[in-house]
């Protein structure tokens, strides 16, 4: 017989890959939704997910796939739990995500906003923010053309170098 | 499964629901999170205050969708559903929310699809008809430059269902605010006619706006918000003042009951489907 130790181990790496849904170049560990995994004193593999947007439809697919996966692995007791607070941040996505979403051509998010204590301020002035570098040739000459794209988490950006439109992962 | 045809997987025969996402049955949004209602609150009151947040949210989701094959351009098309749809998500949190602690055990489909239009509780500039962009565009920023200052005074809320809920928002309607206002400076400052438009659209948003300041006190920030957005945009700052009748009292106008067949028509022909 496995030790606990080993056992829950085991369980957190098959949770950690499972892909996302909505970006399958990258599992839910380098996305960094997958919160936490535990094994209860009955047995029981409590899996935690953060959700990344309030409307994201992938949240069901992500909880149904890791509990198939976990089941398929041979766990019978296995419970998603939905993590709610401290929410979600661009910031959690790993290096390796980074990496990975670069090479199928999306960019990664830069820092997530900072507020100090009180109202979220408004910034209308005209100033370019900090390029986001072109994912195919690497080019600062880059521009976005809608903050929202296909998915809640991407805006469209494109290049004026080598004029390859691409998505661009928004900070949040 | 392959991770390549997660698409294709979706569209064989399961046994396991769960992973649909669309159509009614839905699970629940708020599945194992601790639902424990902390002592000492006043519980009607806590789902009172869901109710009327999930509310503008799906009736304000329910408006942006309209835009979709609409839109001027596709871009906007998609913003505007991409916002709709964060909505749609807030309120599908808050409608689990108020289930759990009205006492009633209700689902969010109970919410918003078997209720009448006397039992919403949103403002009613969410009901309005869509308009031009322009008005579309001024409305946004109103409601969302209201909720965002709401949103953040909620994320200190006793309830940590309602605080979680709110702190998540905040980061979505920090977006939908800066989407609106760029609109907004870009036709107040743009041609005659958007100019024009706007100014037609700042009338119409008026009368409404002092209803969204009835409850929560974030006016000072809301009508700073709207000074910045129309002195960058060359607008007059539009004067609120009130107007019969309340949204948050289930008082509507003649535009809320459509709105609502349009979107219960399937879940109320069909009461025990899901697909």
């Amino acid at each position: 017989m496995v030790s606990v130790l080993t056992d829950v181990r085991r369980a957190r790496h098959i949770a950690e890959q499972v892909p996302d849904p909505e970006l399958p170049m990258l599992t839910l560990a380098d996305l960094g939704v997958l919160r936490e995994v535990s094994l209860a004193p009955d047995g029981t593999v409590v899996a935690s997910l953060t959700p990344t947007y309030s409307g994201c439809p992938a949240m069901a697919e992500m909880r149904a796939d890791v509990a198939a996966r976990l089941a398929a692995a041979g766990y019978e007791r296995v419970e998603i739990r939905t993590v709610l607070d401290p929410p979600w941040t661009s910031d959690w996505i790993t290096p390796a995500g980074r990496r990975k979403l670069t090479e199928h051509g999306i960019a990664p998010p830069g820092a997530a906003p900072r507020h100090p204590a009180g109202p979220v301020p408004l910034v209308l002035t005209t100033t370019r923010r900090a390029a986001v570098p072109c994912p195919r040739c690497g080019s600062a000459d880059t521009e976005e053309t809608s903050r929202f794209a296909a998915t809640s988490c991407k805006a469209l950006w494109r290049c004026r170098a080598c004029l390859e439109p691409f998505e661009y992962v928004k900070e949040i | 499964m392959s991770d390549d045809h997660v698409y294709l997987t979706l569209a064989e025969g399961h046994e396991d629901d769960t992973r649909w996402a669309y159509g009614t049955g839905f699970e629940d949004p708020l599945h194992g999170v601790d639902t424990t209602v902390p002592d000492g609150l006043d519980a009607a009151e806590l789902a009172a205050s869901c109710v009327a947040l999930a509310d503008d949210a799906l009736v304000s989701a329910q408006r942006l969708a309209e835009w979709t094959t609409r839109a001027p351009e596709l871009e906007e098309e998609v913003a505007l559903a991409n916002i709709g749809l964060d909505l749609l998500g807030q309120a599908r949190l808050l409608y689990a929310r108020a289930g759990q602690v009205d006492g009633t055990g209700r689902d969010e489909d109970a919410y918003a699809y078997f209720r009448d239009a006397d039992d919403f509780r949103n403002v009613r500039l969410a009901e309005l008809p869509n308009g031009d962009f322009a008005f579309s565009v001024v409305r946004l920023l109103a409601l969302s430059s209201w909720r965002l200052a709401h949103f953040e005074r909620l994320a200190a809320h006793p309830d940590p269902v309602l605080s979680a809920i709110a702190a998540k928002g905040v980061k979505e309607l920090t977006y939908h605010r800066q989407y609106a206002a760029e609109w907004a400076v870009r036709l107040g400052d743009g041609t005659a006619e958007s100019h024009r438009r706007m100014r037609t659209a700042l009338e119409r948003v008026a009368p409404y706006l002092g209803e969204l300041f009835t409850a929560y006190d974030v006016r000072d920030e809301v009508v700073a918000v709207l000074r910045q957005v129309t002195e960058a945009g060359g607008l007059p700052m539009p004067v609120y003042r009130p107007l019969p009748g309340c949204g948050r009292a289930g008082e509507h106008t003649e535009h809320l009951t459509p709105l609502l067949a349009e979107l219960q028509s399937v879940a109320r022909a069909h009461p025990e489907a899901t697909w």
